[in-house]
């Protein structure tokens, strides 16, 4: 038997239109914490998906050879069964059951289809007592912290026998005392019963600490694997994460840049499920006319909060700050007076927040400024068509007609015809949340020439991306943010990757 | 011709659904041996099933919603009515002031349910459910168990027809009368009856010309001229031969004025107006609805209201066709309503419907009742076969979905 626990070989992972994967071989030994890092998209989750059966056998080329044997997975089921366990960044709890429910479900102490309850009582009490969770067994999983609650997957998996467990940016979430004593975890689990981890994170600083290997991917492809045995320098990792050329992947222009046009001063938002927490602390930006200004973070910086509960209000609680637009506070309480102040918001979340599928094209882009093509009560739908015909023309709207569902569009054009419609809205200050995320390298070109035209019209435009070198090829100027403030400020021309993935770095230490 | 094709796929889910009552009615024309399009008989259809067709076009808007329904209503039509004839019969009011206060009760109720549905997310079902038992009770408690008769103003509504203003004057001229082997075929036809069917066809087929005239000239995309032809003649042929039907029996019910005008109205709303079209957007994506400017609350609001609204006026109607205001009136009325909307082609998700439909499908159930009816079959048993009915319809719709499943 070798000594590598698992081995992936020349994986490849297409999407429609993406390829996620390409060729990626990954080797984890037995009984060492492997660390996975990589920018945001670089494929480490699809690689995770695809090793424990969530991307299906057959729907990926390549092999997995786990324990020595090669593996087929078709489902989670099959990859637990082996004594593999993944645990997500969204955490896969039920909240209103209890510690002890939680650990064994899907695995219940039960004869015949009646459960034990004593003996699940006693299971979980041990498991918890071995992961360090200090809270009643019959305590409700909502109750208790994130990073209690992340200890209760733990426990989940070791309930499962698991070998080889897999954790998804398992301390995202969590403040440091919680990740410490994570980590603190990780490290006895492997050290006492020799339990395989691998664990996905952006925090390079806890990866150097604790992981033996550490394995970096960027655009679906493996660059390097690193023995951490004589500490890495973060330096070294953040070059492998970002270093690819920029060349001719963003179209040409002059930045043609006005006055202020809006402003976001003292802003603070706080977690509408959890009103002590701040999502958002205090950030003051602004924004020019005929300028792209980025925002850079990773994700959970609070980019998306930040952008949304600008936007009328549609994230948050407690949220105080000023918006000055044209050297005038207004007061946005509601989406409707967001658009009619001419603010428009184009959602990271594209499929579930940004069209309705089960509509055709033309209906969807005048979905937010009706007004435009009405003439006393009717919606003038013949005008409609022609301006569907319009953007489709435009933009390359890659369509049968205007009548096509947008269902039934690739992602890309999906994406052309959200920013029609907000295009159509006709705003002064636009916010672009990962606007190319999942489309192909084509299409982005294409969006990225609607972006550059929009600021040629004098619109403040401002980027939300977790891509770097989309940030540094289109923008004029940029912010980065972590863990919910405003943590740097920089020109694009004089920016570098490192520069701004230390600034990140430094933040989160030295907090 | 390419063009013709996509206008026909455009619109292929409307005439499905026609093509469906159709089907049935020659089914039931079938096994009635013809009785079921009796004059008399389709008169009736109109008559009996006024109060579906107005509960339908006002639940398909609650189920555009995001498939959100309103259990409430029957027992609404039933508060209505005690309340609308407490008023008249007890208190001697004028019957059109009581008709106004009942009216103005149901729109009340309405706006109750959808304060708590819309301002405080109770969830709809939840919701009506409550007012289901909440109006059936508040009906009991003003009737006190009896049976309030009603007259004039109510009775007019419930049962009358427009009197003739050609009487005696056009003879069964296509001799349907003798066609269908009727008992006692009329010797004259209602004038009023005709005229207005004929005049609002040609009124209609103008209108299609016109307005396909002045897009034309503005340079927007038209349908096909042969389309149109087809179209505007068969609409013209389908309402001049309802309108001779009626005019073989007592002419136009004033009824079928009523649930015409609503209907013009709710799918001009539906089709034509910024409203309706945040309506759909709503159920069609929620999330995506509201980042896009459309005030979800509001929209949760007004269904309701309007459901409200419109059960009022359901009750009157149906309180003047009883000739009376009863402790159980409108029992199983909600279920008409919402089997109507989803055998026309409602999504039980929301999003998708048309008024049209819904009234499509209130005619497929209203052949289905009368055809049962005339055929003597049992009661449990016809109930039976309209249950299976709405679950096929809705199945089929799921099924349809999967197929053209997007990725």
């Amino acid at each position: 038997m070798s000594e590598y626990i698992l081995q992936m070989e020349n994986i490849t992972k297409k999407f429609p239109g993406v390829t996620a994967l390409s060729n990626v071989s990954f080797k984890v030994k037995k009984g060492e914490i492997h660390a996975l890092v990589g920018e945001n998209g670089a494929g480490k989750s699809t690689l995770m998906n695809v090793l424990s059966g969530i991307h299906p056998y057959g729907s990926y080329e390549g092999d997995i050879i786990y324990k020595g044997t090669e593996c087929k997975f078709k489902n989670i089921r099959d990859s637990e069964g082996m004594g593999i366990a993944i645990i997500h960044q969204e955490l896969a709890l039920s909240p209103f059951l209890t510690i002890a429910e939680n650990i064994f479900i899907g695995n219940e102490r039960a004869k015949c289809g009646i459960i034990n309850w004593d003996e699940t009582n006693k299971a979980a009490v041990q498991l918890m007592k071995r992961v360090g969770i200090r809270e009643r067994y019959d305590a409700q999983v909502k109750n208790i912290g994130v990073g209690k609650q992340q200890l209760v997957e733990i426990a989940k998996a070791l309930s499962k026998n698991c070998e080889l467990l897999i954790l998804d940016e398992p301390t995202a979430a969590l403040n440091d005392e919680d990740s410490d004593h994570l980590l603190e975890l990780l490290k006895t689990l492997n050290k006492e019963s020799g339990m395989t981890c691998i664990m996905i994170s952006h925090k390079l600083h806890e990866v150097i600490k604790v992981a033996n290997s550490i394995t970096i991917l960027r655009d679906g492809k493996t660059i390097e694997t690193l023995d951490n045995s004589e500490s890495v320098s973060e330096d070294r990792i953040i070059k492998d994460m970002v270093g690819r050329e920029l060349t001719d992947r963003f179209p040409e222009h002059t930045p043609n840049i006005g006055d202020i046009g809006f402003e976001i001063k003292d802003w603070t938002v706080h977690d509408p499920l959890n009103e002590e927490r701040r999502i958002v602390k205090n950030a003051n930006m602004n924004f020019r006319k005929g300028e792209i200004v980025g925002v850079y973070g990773l994700m959970g910086s609070g980019r998306t909060e930040l952008a949304m509960s600008v936007f009328g209000k549609a994230y948050g609680s407690k949220i105080c700050g000023t918006l000055i637009k044209e050297g005038k506070e207004i007061t946005l309480n509601n989406i409707q007076q967001a658009i009619s102040n001419g603010l428009a918001y184009v959602t990271e979340d594209r499929k579930t927040a940004g069209l309705v599928h089960i509509q055709d094209i033309k209906w969807n882009i005048t979905l937010s400024n009706l007004k435009q093509i009405t003439k006393g009560f009717v919606v003038n739908e013949d005008e409609e068509i022609i301006i569907g015909k319009e953007y489709r023309e435009k933009f390359n709207i890659k369509s049968t007609s205007v009548f096509q569902k947008v269902g039934n569009l690739s992602g890309g054009n999906q994406q052309k015809v959200v920013l029609s419609k907000w295009i159509f809205s006709s705003p002064d200050v636009l916010i672009l949340d990962e606007p190319t995320r999942g489309i192909d390298v084509g299409a982005k070109y294409e969006i990225y020439k609607i972006i550059l035209q929009l600021a040629q019209e004098g619109k403040c435009v401002i980027m939300i991306s977790s891509e770097l070198p989309e940030i540094l090829g289109i923008t004029d100027r940029l912010y980065i943010m972590n863990e919910g403030r405003v943590v740097g400020e920089m020109k694009t021309s004089e920016a570098t990757p490192e520069d701004i993935m230390s600034t990140i770095i430094n933040s989160s230490a030295g907090r | 011709m390419s063009k013709v094709k996509e206008f026909v796929n455009r619109n292929t889910r409307q005439y499905g659904m026609i093509i469906a009552l159709l089907i049935i009615m020659i089914f039931f024309g079938i096994i009635t041996e013809g009785k079921i399009i009796w004059p008399r008989n389709i008169s009736m259809l109109v008559r009996q099933n006024a109060y579906v067709l107005i509960l339908a076009i006002g639940m398909m808007f609650c189920i555009l919603t995001g498939g959100n329904i309103d259990l409430s209503v029957g027992s609404l039509v039933a508060l209505v009515s005690a309340m609308s004839g407490m008023m008249t019969t007890t208190l001697g009011l004028p019957p059109w002031l009581s008709i106004i206060i009942g009216i103005l009760t149901g729109l009340l109720a309405g706006i109750w349910q959808g304060f708590w549905i819309a301002f405080v997310k109770v969830p709809p079902f939840i919701t009506t459910l409550a007012g289901m038992l909440v109006f059936r009770g508040l009906n009991n408690i003003i009737l006190n168990g009896k049976t309030l008769p009603l007259s004039g103003l109510y009775v007019t509504i419930g049962t009358g027809s427009v009197p003739d203003i050609a009487p005696n004057t056009f003879r069964d001229f296509l001799h349907i009368g003798n066609l269908l082997n009727l008992q006692n075929p009329p010797k004259f036809l209602n004038g009023t009856m005709l005229i207005v069917g004929f005049v609002l066809s040609v009124i209609y087929v103008l209108f299609m010309f016109l307005s396909r005239q002045r897009k034309k000239k503005r340079g927007y995309e038209v349908a096909p001229l042969p389309m149109v032809i087809i179209k505007a003649a068969l609409i013209f042929i389908v309402i001049n031969i309802f309108s001779y039907w009626l005019a073989m029996d007592e002419g136009l019910p004033i009824m079928l004025i009523l649930v015409a005008i609503l209907f013009v109205t709710y799918s001009f709303i539906a089709t034509k107006t910024i409203l309706g079209r945040h309506l759909y957007a709503m159920g069609g994506n929620a999330k995506a609805a509201e980042l896009s400017g459309v005030n979800t609350k509001k929209m949760m609001f007004l269904a309701y209201a309007n459901m409200g609204f419109l059960s009022s006026i359901a009750a009157i109607v149906t309180a003047g066709r009883m000739m009376a205001a009863s402790p159980n009136v409108g029992v199983n009325f909600e279920m008409d309503a919402i089997g109507s909307c989803f055998i026309g082609g409602a999504s039980a998700y929301g999003g998708v419907g048309t008024i049209w439909g819904a009234i499509v499908g209130a005619f497929i159930m209203g052949v289905m009742n009368n055809g049962m009816s005339i055929i003597g079959l049992n009661v449990f048993l016809q109930s039976v076969a309209k249950g299976l009915v709405v679950l096929f319809a809705v199945a089929f719709d799921m099924y349809s979905k999967s197929k053209s499943r997007f990725c």
